[in-house]
Formats: C-alpha cells, structure tokens, sequence
C-alpha cells in the first residue's frame, strides 16, 4: 500500500487543513462532493421557490405574492433547477466520483481544469442569484429569456443571463475533461465495449456539453449586446427577427435536455442489474443509444416552436424526428425491464428509486410524443400540460435517479450506510407527493390551464389544490430523505454493500486519495454475475 | 485544446448563422453596406495575421529544437503583429465611431434594416475576435516568459504548442470573417 492508498480521501494529507484543504484539492471525489454540497442548496432554494409558487396557487386570486412577483419566482426557479441543479447535475456529482473509478483511473485527465469548473459553477450561480437582488428587480422573462420581451424588460435580464453564461463554461470544460478522461485513461484492457455503462453515458453527454453549450453561450451575448448596445439581431425594428432567437436558444436547450437525461439513464443501468444480480441486457443497444439520443436530439429543437410561426413543412419535418428520438430511450426500457426479467430482485432503496424512475420517466416521455405531435400540441403549448411533462421528465426522470444513485454510492462515498426504512418511506412520500403534483396538471393543462399563470380561472381550483397538497407531501419525503442520509453517521459501510460487480465495489469505502493501489487489468465483461 | 477550439469554432458559429440568416434576408443591402470597409486594412490585417500564425508556428519548432533565442524572437514577432492588427483596427474602428456608425447610434438606427444588421454583425464579430485576440495575446506573452526563463524549453513544450493551436484558432476565425464581411462587395 502506497502513503496515497491508506488514507479515505476524506482525511486531509496536504499542505492544508480544513475547509482551504478542500477548496484548494484537485481530487475528482472531492470535487464531486464539493458539487453535491453546492447543487443540493441550490435544489432546496428551487424546491422553496417552487413551493411559494404552489402556494399561491392553492386558490384563485391574489393571496400571497403580487403577479410581478410570481413572475419573478418561475424564471429563478427555471434558472437555479435548469442551470444548476439538472444540467450540471448527475455528471458533476457522480460522473467525477464514481466514473473514474469505474473506468480503473486514479483521477480525471485535467485535475486542475475540473477544480476550475466548480469554481466556475460557483462563481456563475452567484451571479446569477444576483439578479434577485439588485437594481431593477428580478428578472421575470422566463428561464427561456425569450426575445422581444427580454431585450426590453427593465428587470436584471443580464446578470441572469450572465451567470448562465459562466455556468456554460464550466459545463463546457467538464464535458472536455471527461472526454478525454474516457479516451485515455481506461484501465488496460477495458476497451470501449467493456466500458460499464455509466461511463457510456456520461461519454455521450461530454460530447453534448462541449458541442451544443457554445451556441447559448452566444446567443446569451447576443440578448446582453441587444440590451446594452441596440445590436438589432433581434429587433425587427431594426431588421432583425425574435424567432431567430428561439432557433438558437432552442439548438443548445433541446440538446441540454439529454445532457440531463443521459447520466440518469446511466446510472439506471448500474443500478438494475446489482440489484437484479443479473448482466445488463442488451449492453450494446444501450451503448449506442446513449449515442443515438445524443446524435438525434440536435435535430428535434423546433418541436418548441411549433406554435411560432414556422413553416408547415419545418413542423413535419421536426415532429418526425422528435418520433425518431424516443425510440432509443425506450428501446432503454426495454433493456432496463429484460434485465430484471428472471432475475434475482433485492428490494433496496436505490433499485426503488430506479422503478420510480421508469414509471415516471415513461410518462413523461409518452406525453412527451404527445407534444410532438403537431395537432396535439397546438392544443397543449404553453399549457400546465407541459409543465406537467417536464417535471415528470426532469424530475421524475433525472431527480429520481440522483437520488437512487445517492443511495447507491453514499456507502461508497461516505463509508457508512443509512437506514432503509426511513429511506423507503422517504421514497413513498416523494412517489405519492410527486404524482399528485404533477399529474394534475396533465389535466387542467387539457383543460386550458396556461403555464406561467399567477391566477386562473375556477374550473381549475381542485386540481391546484390536490398540486400543492402534493407539493407538500413531496416536500416532506425530501425532509425525511435528507435528514436519513445527513443528520446521523450510519454504520461503517463495507466495500461492496450491494454485491456490485463494477470496479467501484473493488476499493475500500471511502476510496483512498488515489484510489487503486494497482491499477486494475481488465479483461472479462462488466456485469459479470451468473 | 482540439477539443476547446472546437467549441470556440461553434461559438462563433452561432454568429456566422446569424449571419448567413440575415444576409440571406437582406442580400443587397449587405452587398452595399460592404463598401463601406476598407478592404485594403481588411487585407492588411489578414496578412499580419497569417504571418503571426508562421511565427509562432516557427516558434514551436525553435523550441523543440533548444534554441531559446529563436524562439523569444519569433513569439515576439507574432506579438508585434498581433499588435499592428490591433492598431488597424483602432484606426478601423475609430473612423467609424468618429462618424457616428456604431451599434445603437442616432445615425445607424436610422439606416435601412440591411445596413444596421450589417455594421451590427460587423461590429460584434469583429468585436468578439478582437476580444479572443487580446486574450491570445496574453497567454502568449505569458508563454514567451516562460521560454525566456527556461520554464519551457525543448524537454517540456506542450503549454507553447496549446498556445500556438489557440493563436492559429484566432487567425483562422479572422480567415472567415474576412471575405465575409470584406469581400461581398
């Protein structure tokens, strides 16, 4: 054993101690962990906001907070969720702990580069909640800035879209590392197709991040430079176009989507076959449709613009690919459910939240086609429709496994283990209180409920107020879920709690600053159970 | 750095396609508004440009090959270029303040649409590389120190080659904005 491998990576070892130790390390785990701390902050002032929101719905007419208020809370809730919780999300946290472990690496390709990122998030984050509370008040465009209207409001347009800039950045130079973290530091012998696939996954999103996030990057200068310099891209008044907006933030924010689904996806597929102590099914299919969803979803954006303006053959032709790109993720489900078929299913908190996850996430995608589908969504855009479907994607989908994958790899991280109760009934709550959320919205979005509304009218009371009872019970089971994990040190955890059989399980809990004391030679398949 | 530039190329490519939109809607009025720059400073500063590229691109080979002086000297010439094409374009730009065509002015709000998204796309384009200049230029005088102290030397040289790859980057996003803003005439 090396002075690197008998030490957890939580004991300090440096030049420094306490918290400078921390912000001033290159270790991939404890940059990992730095992003969790962060983005769970940020996800409860979302989960706040977002409760704020439901509370004012709870009845029609004003109670609580005026409309301009309202406004201002939906667009920094669409930013904090959108641009630090689920766009960084499980490819900050999990894919810089655990992907390097499980490709056998010490540590990412540019240790230093990935430190600059977080800091990169943090400093973006920050000026971006800036813009609640300076000058001219909170930004009330939306999270999607949308021209005309946020090249002429007078609230804090640019320091919002600002820090989403920064946040880019990081993004991009995260998407960067881990690319050629995958291409140059597998172990020996574990080729591309002996790669478990949770590195698949965060490989396709890498590629997103770096290829899709410039094109907001630019386009959020654009909206900085009609504001501050009158540049006209957008003005018609000077001969520029709104729509050409919506095309370019819709290039990056379409492909985003799967930048948050992908790592979700990915650690689904860790998760099931443990707990289902059977080898991935299909391992090829899912390789390459981590690849396939990244590939065709640059081709779907103007499925959000159905309702702009475009051309009828440009609503065809998009609505067509935006069928095309289900079809990998749920040739996904497929696999996910083929390989529990015949398996040996342990029922431990993280395989719940992995079923939580395919049955919300399939409602979101199936409602998803009903959005795709042109003479449906002229009924249902910019309906609570759409919020409906989102929220069960994004947080169905992606929330759902980052918390299935917490409670996979807190052992690992931590070295203690947790009650499965508590954990358990954290989950019903956050199962029972999410469907009453969301699901209610599918119908009053039917209904003719619009999105974005601070008041409505009253054939809409009782399926706000079964919403926010939901909300509440979905706050309650986040309560449960992180006091369970937090507030009390479990039981030291052993290396491998769940019978993995991923290189991860291999090293002690908490793993050692550089992780393996000899790098691992790879040469069966991952999943190898009988 | 590949990887980096790549994603600088697509940065620049949310213009160039707001360029193509625009000049697509507006043709003539961007055919005309072209003559307004001065093609021959356009051409100039492709020149000094491309021949900064070679300098530091000699550089690197300089120091690959342990001649330290040779390769102060020649990152020190793709500086001095660098620093006429930022001289030309003050000149470039300041005429044009001085007449009162820039983004959002009295004069350039009142010119047909064609126009404004022309100088408007002008401004930033140029603007933007001009920033990505400026920051080439740092970074390589940063590395033409640490040649100058041995920091980087025949042994160790991949901070001087990532340097080189992001000034021919600047240069080659300049070889597109050139005809393109320049040249339609």
């Amino acid at each position: 054993m090396t002075e690197a491998t008998t030490h957890s990576f939580l004991e300090n070892t440096g030049r420094y101690k306490g918290i400078l130790a921390w912000l001033t390390t290159t270790d991939h785990k404890r940059i990992g962990l730095m992003y969790l701390y962060a983005m769970m902050v940020f996800f409860l002032v979302g989960v706040v906001l977002g409760e704020i929101m439901r509370l004012e719905l709870f009845r029609p007419g004003q109670q609580y907070i005026s409309a301009q208020t309202y406004n201002g809370i939906f667009t920094i809730h669409g930013i904090i969720m959108i641009f630090t919780v689920v766009i960084p999300g499980l490819a900050v946290v999990f894919g810089n702990f655990v992907m390097p472990l499980l490709i056998g690496a010490r540590d990412v390709a540019f240790p230093r580069l990935n430190l600059l990122s977080w800091y990169l998030y943090i400093l973006g984050a920050a000026i971006a909640l800036s813009s609640q509370f300076m000058g001219n008040g909170p930004p009330d465009t939306g999270w999607t800035f949308y021209a005309p209207y946020s090249t002429q409001t007078h609230t804090n347009v640019v320091a919002a879209v600002f820090g989403a800039f920064v946040l880019g950045f990081s993004s991009i130079l995260t998407g960067l590392n881990f690319i050629v973290t995958i291409h140059r530091m597998r172990a020996p012998g574990m080729t591309f197709f002996k790669m478990p696939l949770f590195p698949w996954s965060i490989y396709a999103t890498a590629w997103i991040q770096v290829l899709a996030t410039p094109i907001v990057g630019i386009t959020l200068l654009m909206i900085i430079a009609e504001r501050w310099l009158r540049i006209g891209f957008f003005d018609p008044s000077l001969g520029g176009d709104p729509i050409l907006y919506q095309h370019l933030f819709w290039i990056y924010s379409h492909p985003a989507v799967y930048i948050m689904i992908l790592p979700a996806m990915g650690v689904i597929t860790e998760i099931i076959p443990t707990f289902a102590r059977k080898r991935v099914f299909g391992y090829k299919a899912i390789a390459l449709s981590s690849l396939a969803i990244a590939g065709v979803g640059y081709f779907v954006w103007a499925h959000h613009m159905f309702t702009s303006g475009i051309s009828t053959t440009a609503q065809w032709i998009f609505s067509l690919l935006t069928f095309f790109v289900a079809v990998p993720s749920a040739i996904k489900v497929f696999n996910w459910v083929a390989t529990m078929y015949k398996g040996s299913i342990d029922v431990k908190p993280p395989f719940l939240y992995a079923l939580g996850f395919i049955f919300l996430f399939m409602i979101g995608g199936l409602t998803g086609l009903v959005q795709g589908s042109l003479a449906t969504d002229i009924h249902v855009h910019d309906t609570s429709f759409v919020v409906a479907h989102f929220h069960y994607i994004i947080f169905g989908g992606v929330g759902f496994a980052f918390f299935g994958a917490l409670h996979y790899w807190y052992p690992k991280m931590f070295g203690r283990m947790y009650n499965f109760t508590r954990a358990n009934i954290a989950f019903v709550f956050l199962f029972v209180g999410f469907n009453l959320l969301y699901f209610p919205q599918f119908i009053i979005g039917l209904m003719g409920m619009p999105r974005r509304y601070f008041d409505y009218l009253p054939q809409f009371t009782l399926g706000h107020q079964i919403s926010t009872v939901g909300a509440w019970i979905l706050g309650i089971g986040i309560i449960i879920m992180l006091l369970n994990l937090f507030s009390k040190k479990g039981a030291k955890a052993p290396d491998n709690p769940w019978g993995g059989k991923t290189l991860e399980w291999t090293v002690p809990s908490p793993p050692p600053h550089e992780n393996f004391d000899k790098l691992p030679e790879i040469t069966g398949e991952p999943y190898d159970f009988e | 750095m590949w990887i980096f530039i790549f994603t600088e190329i697509l940065l620049f490519g949310g213009l160039f396609l707001v360029y193509a939109v625009m000049r697509n809607r507006y043709s003539d009025e961007f055919h005309q508004a072209a003559h307004q720059l001065n093609a021959f400073i356009g051409t100039l500063n492709t020149v000094v440009l491309l021949l900064s590229s070679a300098t530091v691109a000699m550089s690197i080979t300089a120091v690959q090959k342990g001649e330290k002086r040779k390769g102060v000297m020649f990152l020190f010439i793709t500086l001095v270029c660098a620093g006429i094409f930022l001289f030309n374009k003050y000149l470039e730009w300041g005429h044009k303040i001085s007449i009162g065509l820039y983004p959002g002015s009295d004069m350039m709000v009142g010119l047909k649409h064609g126009y404004i998204l022309f100088f408007s796309l002008y401004f930033f384009m140029t603007g933007l590389h001009l920033l990505h200049l400026v920051v080439g230029s740092i970074i390589l005088t940063i590395i033409l120190v640490k040649v100058q102290f041995g920091l980087i030397n025949s042994g160790k040289y991949v901070l001087l080659e990532n340097g080189g790859l992001y000034w021919h980057l600047v240069d080659m996003i300049w070889i597109f904005l050139f005809p393109l803003l320049y040249l339609i005439t």
